[in-house]
């Protein structure tokens, strides 16, 4: 199915409420992470530091079934001993309530860089994961989404 | 248009060109026809059923033989106190719900099979429908019987709550004016908005659904498929559903039963 | 009642890495969501997740409402020396439920 974009803070809920005749439950709501927030997220994250794409591989679902539950790995290119390793990893999003999503702390008792978990995401929206290097530096990765609609939910 | 109006708009229109489909009499389909709802997903929820370390439904089930073992009620006797091991006494019980209940004379669900159990030999207070405590017990009790074959139906005295379960499920109802049978019998594999209709086998209650984000029973997706074409849900507990889940069950003899599921 | 699933391998060859998987039952309520009275559903999450082994620290993590709700988790470690692996879940009110589980290093 083709998609067009929404007009940022129409949630899926509402329009689900709208379709169940309930036009009064669209309410102010908080403000949503927009790209510019995430940037903002980032910039705490990382400082001044540059960020280069790469050694950051980030897998997750071509079709999300459901936003409520999206599988998510991050694995980052390192050999995860004393001199070089990986000290933190960071998902971001751009369009969830808020830009952050998770801060994995990791050291070289891990043995490989690589973590999983499940993510929830309110609408399509790009997905980042920066990793923290032993030596300073910053690598990531970003991954497209399209969530869809599960059929007959609770109204 | 929105895309979920857009979606039932599309229903609609197909469901009006669908009317002469709907099956006149029951009849069961062969095994190698039927598909568990587990196949139209996809393979990252298929993954999550399938490892017990990722299943979320595997907490209730852990939950349930904490109660299994729960001494309850004024007789403080534990469900475990007189059923034992239940991997041992309730090994092949789910896969063949609901039964016949000389009590009632009525079929009854195991969610209700367990309040009775609860009320009378335990002298406990039932748990209420839907509560977590009985979905817990309900999906440890489906995980004794877990890849075992479905073999609802074979009392003969089920037979015409079973015919009124199929009647039900025949009818259109609410206001797009669907059958249950109008998706899952005639639609099946297709798309509704963006979802892949399944046949509708509840192999695999209480299931964890992606979107209740949560354990829940087959009449809670029941009441889903009757918002989604706009009828007013029987109450919790209705005679209707366990007419409903009589005729499922029985219409999925022989698949293998799945507690705890995962679905979308 | 708080429900954890862990697994860690009950044995396993020293320097193997080995992976260890967490799941805990928490609605992981966002804060943002509406109950049936219009209002807004007070936000309650496990916001801190650590996993030590033998007392020392080997994964840990801060959550964001963005976490789904029953979170899961797995992460690796080298297999050491025989002892404990602890998993502790820190929610916003600041309780913690500890999970723990043995680990045989031949």
């Amino acid at each position: 199915m083709s998609r067009k974009p929404r007009p940022v803070g129409t949630s899926r809920r509402e329009i689900l409420a709208a379709g169940a005749g309930a036009l009064a439950l669209i309410v102010a709501r908080p403000a949503r992470a927009t790209p510019e927030s995430m940037a903002d997220a980032i910039k705490a994250f990382v400082g001044e530091a540059e960020v280069r794409e790469g050694r950051v591989t980030l897998e997750l679902p071509a079709l999300v079934e459901n936003g409520n539950s999206v599988p998510l790995t991050v694995k980052v290119d390192s050999p995860m001993t004393a001199q070089d390793h990986v000290k933190r990893i960071a998902v971001f999003n751009e369009r969830n309530p808020q830009p952050n999503v998770a801060l994995f702390y990791l050291n070289p008792r891990a043995g490989r860089a690589l973590v999983s978990t499940r993510i929830r995401l309110g609408d399509s929206q790009n997905i980042v994961a920066i990793a923290q290097l032993s030596d300073g530096t910053f690598w990531s990765d970003k991954a497209e989404l399209i969530v869809t609609l599960p059929a007959c939910v609770e109204s | 248009m929105n895309r979920v109006l857009k979606g039932f708009a599309q229903a609609a229109w197909f469901g009006g060109a669908l009317s002469l489909s709907i099956p006149l009499a029951f009849a069961e389909s062969p095994l190698s026809e039927r598909k568990s709802g587990f196949e139209f997903m996809s393979p990252e929820s298929q993954a999550t059923q399938q490892d017990d370390f990722s299943n979320p439904g595997m907490l209730w089930v852990a939950e349930g033989e904490a109660l299994w073992n729960a001494k309850a009620g004024a007789t403080g006797r534990s469900c475990a106190g007189c059923h034992g091991d239940a991997a041992v006494s309730m090994k092949g019980v789910a896969a063949r719900y609901p039964v016949f209940f000389a009590g009632s004379g009525r079929p009854i669900d195991l969610q209700s099979r367990i309040n009775v159990c609860r009320k009378t030999n335990q002298d406990a207070t039932p748990f209420p429908l839907e509560s977590r405590e009985l979905l817990a017990l309900s999906a440890f009790l489906g995980k004794q019987s877990r890849g075992m074959p479905i073999t609802t139906g074979e009392d003969k005295r089920l037979e015409p709550f079973r015919a009124r379960g199929q009647e039900l499920y025949e009818q259109r109802q609410g206001q797009l004016n669907f059958s249950c049978a109008n998706c899952h019998d005639g639609n099946w594999g297709r798309k509704l908005a963006s979802s892949v209709i399944p046949q509708s086998h509840p192999t695999g209650y209480p299931l964890y659904r992606l979107e209740w984000q949560s354990m829940g029973s087959l009449q809670r997706r029941l009441r889903n498929c009757m918002v989604g074409v706009r009828a007013e849900p029987y109450p919790y507990g209705s005679q209707e559903y366990v007419d409903l889940e009589l005729f499922l069950m029985t219409r999925a003899r022989g698949m293998p039963l799945e507690t705890p599921a995962v679905r979308p | 009642m708080a429900r954890a699933l862990i697994n860690v391998p009950a044995k396993a060859k020293r320097g193997d890495i080995i992976e260890i998987k967490a799941l805990m039952s928490h609605p992981m309520e966002t804060g943002y969501r509406t109950g049936p009275d219009g209002a807004l559903v007070p936000r309650d999450i496990i916001n801190r997740f650590i996993c030590t082994y033998n007392g020392e620290e080997i994964f840990s993590a801060d959550l964001f409402p963005a976490i789904a709700a029953n979170p899961f988790f797995s992460f690796t470690t080298i297999a050491m020396e025989s002892g404990r692996i602890a998993f502790r879940w820190i929610d916003d009110r600041g309780q913690a439920h500890l999970e723990t589980a043995e680990i045989a290093v031949e």
